[in-house]
């Protein structure tokens, strides 16, 4: 099958590409930690310790300690579970949702097609963060409306990437003639245009990961993802902010933990389209970046 | 080509309806009754009757739409919750601010990303072009706030050259306005430059390999002359949309940075809009935005189609 030996190849030349390998390594390590960030993490994350305010980086807390004593290393090591969630959760909900719209416009066309994309056209018309905010506003804060929120604005993007290739897809001589023998829809979906257009929803997938993380930072950082006293990266910059000319190291530590993590979905959903699609457009990428 | 423009004046124009739609639902999303949960603690009957009524909420559904609708052609887009102030002069009042930092923070990222992005894709797969897409996968992945704040600490705390926050109207005070609006427009300005300096790069690639440009080498024209009068001239046309794209977005309110500085712009006012719960200058400043992206997006195709004449048959 082609998907077959295409993800063997993309395997094989992401082995050969350093900074990919270097990008996998950091979220292998970032899953573990996701995992087991509770049992590596040297202290508790609420524990409050008012001797040991705002104390810098030192052998007893390598990361420093926060307004309150408590370990900043502790409360970076578990937030990392919740990045993680937040954006594995929203996207794999922008994915469903948005792959299934695009499917089904490309597939039907017509005025399915024309009533679905205005649909999405709509929800692109919005910046991605200022409508993750409307959303999460309405709804009320926490991780179940972030999680939505971050979802239905990166939804679009999936829709219209799915529609491009099964528009593509369909016009192809093996789709029509499973259409000649009387293949039914759904066979001639699931056989031929699902494994012919997942190449560039992989791409897009990874790529959103790392948009799905920083957008979840920064709803944390405004106060409306993860609640207090749970610890998420963006909510501890936000917290720290106030200290940040005399404790450095409150804003510096959760912020690395972010750009590490979204540098290292990057780095692979770079090298995932280099050799899976690399005519992928760049545009709509940088208009999903900004907001 | 006025064909063209007709046929995405009311492709935007549908999309707009749909907007209105979207931003009028957001107030019915609200669980239980809005304007009771605006109040919260200031709770009165008068006062809670009076703001229902305003808002139209006391009517069916699709009549409160038709009118949400109706009232915001004519520029009325209800009042604030908190205030009792119109939600299109609390929005509009803000909007200057917004465009001042989204314009500085344009130019930063064009001043960077040309020079850089023309020079890697020249010099491609030498040391400067390695060091140039390090940079702008760095500048991608960065958290814009946490350069913010790393720029506070550097350029507030440490060296003391600029103020950590606030801000001076450009017509109150041209120099105190500057020394506020560098360090945001420099954390926004930062992130574009890694966007455009990618799209710069692959698009002077791109037309470099083209035969127009091996026939201009062959005839022997200089390198210097080649780039600036043959690669730039084409590679630039789809960079000015992605320029144009990006401005679009910004004026969205770069709500972080915007929170962050203290910077009064459309950003900031949606998150105290969102801090208050006060609804209607929420859907207010989503509409406007919104609506400006709409337009901004519009003026984009249409500038891209009259520089290159292949768009408007697709």
């Amino acid at each position: 099958m082609i998907g077959d030996s295409r993800t063997r190849r993309a395997l094989s030349a992401l082995r050969h590409d350093p900074p990919a390998v270097a990008g996998a390594a950091v979220l292998l390590l970032l899953v573990l930690v996701g995992v087991a960030g509770q049992w590596l993490a040297p202290a508790g994350v609420n524990d409050v310790d008012v001797d040991q305010m705002l104390h810098p980086p030192s052998w007893a807390h390598p990361f420093g300690t926060d307004e309150l004593g408590r370990d900043v290393l502790s409360r970076v090591l578990v937030a990392a579970r919740v990045s993680l969630q937040v954006g594995v959760v929203s996207v794999g909900i922008a994915l469903l949702v948005g792959a299934t719209i695009g499917l089904v416009a490309g597939y039907y066309q017509g005025w399915v097609d024309n009533v679905l994309m205005r649909g999405m056209d709509v929800l692109f018309a919005f910046p991605v963060l200022l409508l993750a905010v409307a959303i999460v506003a309405v709804l009320g804060p926490g991780l179940l409306t972030a999680m939505i929120a971050i979802g239905v604005v990166y939804t679009p993007i999936f829709a219209r990437v799915t529609r491009a290739g099964v528009l593509s897809v369909r016009e192809q001589v093996f789709v029509r003639a499973a259409v000649s023998i009387g293949a039914s829809d759904l066979r001639i979906i699931r056989r031929h245009v699902l494994p012919n257009i997942a190449a560039p929803l992989i791409v897009q997938t990874s790529l959103s990961l790392a948009f799905a993380i920083l957008s979840e930072a920064a709803l944390s950082f405004l106060g409306l993802g993860v609640q207090p006293p749970a610890p998420a990266w963006g909510r501890m910059l936000f917290d720290g902010r106030g200290f940040v000319t005399e404790a450095w190291w409150l804003g510096f530590f959760p912020g690395a933990a972010i750009f590490l993590t979204v540098l290292a979905f990057n780095l692979v959903g770079d090298a995932l389209r280099d050799v899976l699609d690399p005519r992928q457009l760049t545009l709509g990428e940088a208009r999903r970046s900004t907001a | 080509m006025s064909r063209f423009i007709l046929r995405r004046l009311l492709q935007s124009a549908v999309v707009l309806l749909g907007v209105t739609l979207v931003v009028f639902l957001l107030l019915q999303l609200v669980p239980g009754d809005p304007v009771r949960v605006a109040l919260g603690t200031r709770f009165d009957p008068q006062t809670y009757e009076a703001l229902r009524s305003r808002a139209g909420l006391d009517r069916p559904l699709l009549t409160q739409y038709l009118s949400y609708v109706g009232h915001a052609l004519t520029g009325d887009l209800g009042v604030s919750f908190r205030s009792g102030q119109p939600v299109t002069t609390i929005v509009l009042e803000r909007l200057p601010a917004t465009l001042s930092l989204a314009l500085t923070a344009v130019l930063i990222a064009v001043l960077i990303a040309l020079p850089l992005g023309v020079l890697a894709a020249v010099r491609n797969g030498s040391a400067l072009d390695h060091a140039v897409r390090v940079f702008s996968q760095f500048g991608v992945s960065v958290p814009d706030f946490w350069m913010g704040i790393m720029g506070i600490l550097l350029f507030a705390g440490v060296l003391g050259w600029l103020p950590p926050s606030g801000y001076v109207a450009l017509t109150d005070d041209p120099a105190g306005w500057l020394s506020h609006v560098l360090l945001p427009a420099a954390t926004i300005g930062l992130v574009t430059a890694s966007i455009l300096t990618r799209f710069i790069r692959s698009s002077v690639l791109e037309v470099l390999s083209a035969d127009h440009v091996r026939t201009a080498e062959a005839k022997g024209l200089r390198g210097r002359v080649v780039v600036l009068r043959h690669v730039l001239r084409n590679a630039l046309i789809p960079v000015v949309t992605v320029v144009a794209v990006q401005l679009a977005s910004l004026l969205g309110g770069v709500i972080v940075v915007e929170v962050l500085f203290a910077w009064p712009g459309i950003g900031r006012l949606t998150y105290d809009a969102v801090q208050a719960r006060d609804y209607p200058v929420l859907q207010g400043a989503v509409l406007l935005v919104a609506a400006l992206f709409l337009v901004m997006n519009l003026l984009v195709d249409i500038l891209y189609a009259r520089l290159d004449p292949r768009i408007r048959v697709r």
